[in-house]
């Protein structure tokens, strides 16, 4: 009786050893659970670049930030691809920009729940440029084409509000990791102060210093810095035409400037002609889309430093 | 055993010579069996139409928690924003929505149910409809620039139109010259069929809607033209176009670009904002909000169905009413019609018990009669109920509530 006993003892041990084991796995796994949702990265697709950064910067590795726009289009004019249009859609969160900033926004259908206006903080101070053509037409009656300035992020004080909302949308969306989100975008804020007191403390040294500006896409930083800024149609990658030199000769006779900010590398043409009505160039970049080399804080560094030289006694 | 075969045989013969007699007889039969039917359907089926509205109704309104819309008709509201009737209610703005987003506490869905395309309404929304419906795409995809529609199964089978199709929207007025220019729209997709209203939608982005009422429009540069006979007057600033401007009525790859909206979003027209609370909580403070706006109503769907359906319930009251008096009418009518064929029957009646049947033979032979008459009343009625219950969801979104 006793063999018996221990016969299926021994028979029936592996079995419940088994049991405990797979019992074990299962609670554990449904325990582990909640991990792998956390581990589930939210897809973030954002419409420029500054916003993509910020987005990293703040996700880190729990999130996943798209900006498909190629590298050669402007962000602000781009129009995207229907299958692009339907990723959109698929996201979790679309960082907007605001300010009227990528005008293919207003013409696609993206789920409203998902679309988060990073500017909406600021939105009473956008800057509205009159110079536009108006027309009229229709039953809406007389209309203005007149736009709003987009480049929000060159005030850095609005670049830090931006990644505010960011921070927001994208703590909402993962709640349980809130204080992780937190960090990051305190650390953000913090650099991107930062670099706002050193754009400060530079255009402090000589308030009033005349600026011209190849694109008007510097209103913002005009305004948050006080600069002079006037501002021209020209292109980078463009040798002007005579008018275009006629129209700057106009504006230097009304008042002088030695410096001009161009949003990229301007034809060596061009920067010798300047050089040659003792205008130079400032490379200050609104980095509007991904650059081939180091982020957004490396080229607001550079920009910062470029902008210095006008500054300098 | 013997007495129960000659009974069953009894009954047998019986039927046989009241079958060879109907038959016979094939006009008055025809018209006692129509008669029948129809009294027995007509309150049954009309039951069994009720109870699909009713259940409909009720469904789609539980699921819609609030809607925003103009002051007004709550009804009118409802069944526009519901159930895409014909009857537009007063138009509110995007104000609203985004009052709504900016409280917190409910996800707002814009509603333009205004236009029509080939007998169907045209939707304008937002993608969050289609996810707050559960509505999937069964061919091709979802709408993604101005312009383009997805449809209802119904749309598609009516119209045979699949992805790649394009669909024009019907002028407002057709006397109103200065109006509406029609959109062609693309169809990109259907809509699985989800047994609802939106099975006979257009949906389309507000942005799309707003195109077909021209607060968007594409046209030319005005700046660049080079036909000066579209320009009224031009300064500076300002170059104001005449009635000769065209705009484009298809929006293409091509001229996408030139589309543009004036003004704030805020100013655009909706019909309603289907309101999604957060919770009970968010759901009674936004509606304490509203209650006191002198622009807006806050009504809970299901409220205006329930008071709807008392409605329908005192009608249904009244109807069958009027078919119990003409049941009985016509209940006296057939008897009327039996008798006075015993009437005209007395001689073949009298031959039958001459030749040695009883009195009760002739009894049952006319019970016969009237057992076949009423089996196949039974059973065409039943075959038409089942047939009214098979499509009832059909024609109650096609004959109540469309």
């Amino acid at each position: 009786m006793i063999g018996l006993i221990h016969k299926g003892s021994f028979q029936t041990k592996p079995v419940v050893i088994r049991c405990f084991v797979l019992l074990h796995i299962a609670i554990l796994s449904l325990l582990l659970m909640p991990a792998v949702h956390a581990e589930e990265k939210l897809q973030v697709y954002t419409v420029n670049y500054p916003l993509e950064y910020f987005a990293k910067r703040i996700g880190g590795d729990y999130v996943d930030v798209h900006f498909p726009a190629p590298e050669d289009v402007d962000p602000a004019f781009w129009m995207p691809a229907t299958n692009t249009i339907a990723e959109y859609q698929l996201a979790d969160l679309i960082l907007l920009n605001g300010a009227g900033y990528a005008k293919w926004v207003s013409k696609v259908s993206l789920p409203r729940r998902k679309l988060v206006n990073t500017s909406q903080a600021f939105k009473d101070d956008y800057i509205y440029i009159d110079t536009a053509v108006k027309h009229q037409h229709g039953p809406a009656g007389d209309h203005s084409h007149a736009g709003v300035a987009f480049t929000t992020w060159m005030d850095l004080k609005q670049a830090a509000l931006q990644a505010e909302q960011i921070a927001s949308a994208i703590k909402k969306a993962r709640p349980e990791l809130a204080q992780l989100f937190d960090d990051n975008y305190l650390q953000l804020k913090k650099e991107l102060l930062q670099l706002d007191k050193k754009v400060s403390d530079v255009t402090k040294r000589k308030p009033g210093v005349p600026l011209l500006a190849s694109h008007p896409v510097y209103q913002y930083l005009a305004r948050r810095y006080n600069l002079k800024i006037r501002s021209l149609m020209w292109e980078p990658g463009v040798y002007p035409d005579a008018a275009s030199w006629q129209n700057l000769n106009n504006k230097l006779r009304k008042q002088a400037a030695a410096w001009m900010l161009w949003e990229d590398e301007p034809l060596q043409k061009t920067r010798d002609q300047l050089s040659s009505m003792g205008v130079n160039v400032i490379l200050f970049r609104p980095v509007m889309n991904r650059p081939q080399q180091g982020d957004f804080m490396t080229i607001m560094e550079d920009n910062i430093m470029a902008l210095a030289t006008a500054y300098e006694d | 055993m013997t007495s129960m075969g000659q009974g069953s045989e009894q009954v047998l013969d019986s039927l046989y010579i009241a079958w060879q007699y109907v038959r016979w007889n094939r006009g008055k039969t025809i018209v006692l069996i129509t008669s029948i039917t129809l009294i027995a359907f007509l309150p049954l089926a009309l039951q069994v139409m009720l109870n699909e509205s009713e259940q409909q109704l009720r469904s789609r309104a539980v699921e819609t928690p609030l809607l925003i819309g103009a002051k007004g008709s709550a009804l009118d509201l409802v069944m526009s924003s519901l159930y895409f009737d014909d009857e537009v209610p007063e138009t509110i703005n995007m104000q609203a929505v985004r009052e709504i987003d900016d409280s917190g506490l409910a996800q707002a869905i814009p509603l333009y149910v205004r236009f029509q395309a080939r007998g169907f309404s045209v939707v304008g929304t937002a993608l969050d409809y289609l996810d707050f419906r559960d509505l999937k795409i069964a061919q091709g995809r979802m709408f993604t620039v101005l312009g383009e529609a997805v449809i209802g199964a119904d749309v598609a089978e009516r119209l045979q139109l699949g992805p790649g199709d394009s669909l024009v929207s019907s002028p407002d007025n057709l006397f109103d010259i200065t109006g509406i220019y029609p959109l062609k729209m693309k169809v990109t997709g259907v809509l699985a069929r989800s047994h609802s209203p939106d099975d006979l939608a257009v949906i389309v982005d507000t942005k799309t809607a707003w195109v077909i009422q021209g607060f968007g429009h594409g046209h030319e540069d005005l700046a660049t033209s080079r036909d000066a006979t579209i320009i009224l007057k031009q300064d500076e600033k300002i170059v104001t176009a005449n009635a000769k401007l065209m705009q484009f009525t298809e929006i293409t790859a091509d001229n996408i670009d030139s589309f543009h909206f004036h003004g704030d979003e805020a100013i655009y027209p909706i019909t309603a904002v289907l309101t999604v609370p957060n919770d009970e909580k968010s759901a009674a403070i936004l509606r304490g909000r509203f209650v006191d706006d002198a622009r807006y109503q806050a009504s809970r769907p299901d409220d205006v169905v329930d008071g709807l359906m008392e409605n329908i319930f005192r009608i249904r009251t009244v109807i069958n009413a009027v078919i119990v008096i003409v049941a009985i009418a016509t209940v006296l009518t057939i008897v009327l019609v039996f008798i006075l064929s015993l009437r005209i029957r007395r001689d073949e009646l009298e031959t039958i018990f001459r030749i040695g049947c009883s009195r009760l033979t002739t009894v049952r032979l006319l019970a016969a009669e009237i057992l076949i008459i009423v089996v196949t009343s039974a059973l065409l009625c039943a075959a038409l109920l089942w047939l009214v219950q098979a499509n009832s969801g059909d024609l109650v979104r096609g004959l109540i509530l469309r």
